[in-house]
């Protein structure tokens, strides 16, 4: 039996910041296209015509019926095969952003119906298109309606990015099992990653709490 | 002597529900700075028949027409899409819930309009807010959200709102329907104060006194049909038809 010794972290430390920052650009890049694609495809699913919505939806079925790792699996391996060559960075980005969209889209399709029709009708009163009036009156306040539920997809976002390491990805997770495979000490550096992903929680965490006290001003 | 384009004129307006016909065959003209209120029972087809001037209801048959321009044309996807916003841009509506934007500031709410569908500046269009509120008396309350207003101050902002697009036209829907009674007085004397500017306006209300005191016509609608119209005065006073009378007797002796 080893004793616990976390003074075997420290010189890999680099390791693991560089590792946290790349989990911290996963998240954010894919979060960004999880929160775009998701009203995209809420609106999609709503407006457009049946030809395009249907593809989209069975799209959107495939991405919540199947697990992340195999999406991963098959964006990063499995388009090479038909001549699409994707780079892990971005094969993880589009992997994790599409399956996140996805969850995305059902909140924010709810928020949109949610929105009152009055608020539409006042807008086309003034003369504003189908367009406009989502733009400028619909999506913000679906948005702002539905921000709790979002903000925690992004929040499981953040922790499911460590799936993305399986990919080569060197995130985090990838990052202290390298230090494990050189020191064999994978309680420390488990630990120590976990603190990292619990304190990047934090300020996403507080991030959030920023964009509700600035929805809460207008309530 | 020219004889004058009607600013609003509906032609033989026909609506359905469904089974239901709301309105039978409706024609009214209304005159450039006329006011026209539009009483009767709940169910009557007078709200539909105000949202049917701006097409948020569209007709099953007739015609409504603004200033010289026929509002429901037979256009079709974009073509009336186009047609449509641009007609709206010169009706103001005023609804009986406010429709405020609840994300948006009352100058947001207000100058949003001009700034996106009339290319005004910012700096114009804020200018233009803030002489709009002066004038239904909210100048204080520009930065303030929809949430924090009264009733009262929110159809006020509404009709600001409404009247920053320099509409030809003003609909107003039960406009204060919804509101305590002790607040009803602020909205109607804002509305009194476009009538005094000549603005065109059709009103659709269930105040007799409010209607009387405003309106250069009174028309009395009852399971979709124009049952009677003509100046207050006589209609109030002395109603032609049976069914005005039991009407008004509910209302005025309330």
């Amino acid at each position: 039996m080893q004793g616990l010794d976390f003074t075997v972290v420290a010189p890999y430390w680099d390791l693991l910041l560089i590792g946290a920052w790349w989990t911290a650009v996963l998240t954010v890049s894919a979060g960004a296209l999880s929160f775009v694609g998701g009203i995209l495809f809420a609106v999609i699913v709503l407006y457009a015509p049946v030809i395009v919505a249907y593809p989209v939806r069975a799209l959107m079925w495939v991405f919540m019926g199947t697990p992340l790792l195999l999406q991963l699996f098959l964006i990063y391996f499995g388009l090479v095969q038909i001549g699409i060559d994707i780079p892990a960075l971005a094969a993880g980005i589009v992997g994790l952003g599409l399956h996140f969209a996805v969850y995305n889209a059902d909140i924010i399709r709810a928020g949109i119906v949610a929105v009152d029709v009055g608020q539409t009708e006042g807008a086309r009163s003034i003369g504003f298109g189908k367009w406009q009036t989502l733009r400028h009156v619909v999506i913000p306040q679906a948005i702002r309606n539905t921000a709790p539920p979002i903000g925690g997809n992004l929040i499981a976002l953040l922790k499911e990015s460590s799936i993305v390491s399986v990919i080569g990805i060197a995130e985090l997770v990838h990052s202290a099992q390298l230090a494990i495979s050189e020191t064999f000490r994978p309680f420390e550096f488990y630990i120590t990653a976990a603190a990292l992903y619990y304190i990047l929680n934090l300020v996403l965490e507080a991030a959030l709490r920023l964009f509700e006290r600035h929805v809460e001003a207008s309530r | 002597m020219s004889t004058q384009l009607p600013m609003v004129e509906v032609r033989g307006a026909r609506k359905s529900f469904g089974a239901v016909e709301v309105l039978k065959g409706i024609d009214l003209s209304v005159d450039r700075g006329q006011i026209v209120a539009i009483i009767g029972p709940s169910g009557s087809g007078k709200s539909t028949l105000l949202r049917s001037i701006n097409h948020l209801e569209s007709l099953n048959s007739g015609e409504v027409w603004l200033d010289g321009v026929q509002v429901n044309q037979k256009l079709h996807g974009q073509a009336f899409e186009r047609h449509i916003n641009k007609v709206r841009q010169q009706m103001g509506m005023v609804f009986q819930h406010f429709n405020l934007f609840p994300h948006l500031t009352v100058l947001e709410n207000i100058s949003m309009g001009p700034i996106i569908l009339k290319g005004m500046t910012r700096s114009d269009a804020h200018a233009l807010a803030h002489s709009l509120l002066s004038k239904v008396g909210l100048a204080d309350k520009i930065d303030a959200y929809p949430s924090r207003l009264s009733g009262g101050q929110k159809q006020r902002v509404a009709i600001a709102r409404a009247l920053a697009m320099q509409p030809k036209v003003m609909l107003f829907d039960e406009a204060t329907s919804a509101l305590d009674p002790e607040l009803v007085d602020e909205v109607n004397a804002v509305m009194k104060q476009l009538a005094a500017e000549h603005m065109t306006m059709l009103i659709v209300t269930h105040e007799m006194r409010f209607a009387g005191e405003v309106a250069d016509r009174v028309l009395f609608m009852d399971g979709g049909v124009v049952v009677e119209e003509g100046p207050p005065g006589d209609m109030f006073r002395a109603p032609q038809k049976e069914r005005t009378r039991t009407f008004l007797k509910k209302y005025l002796s309330a």
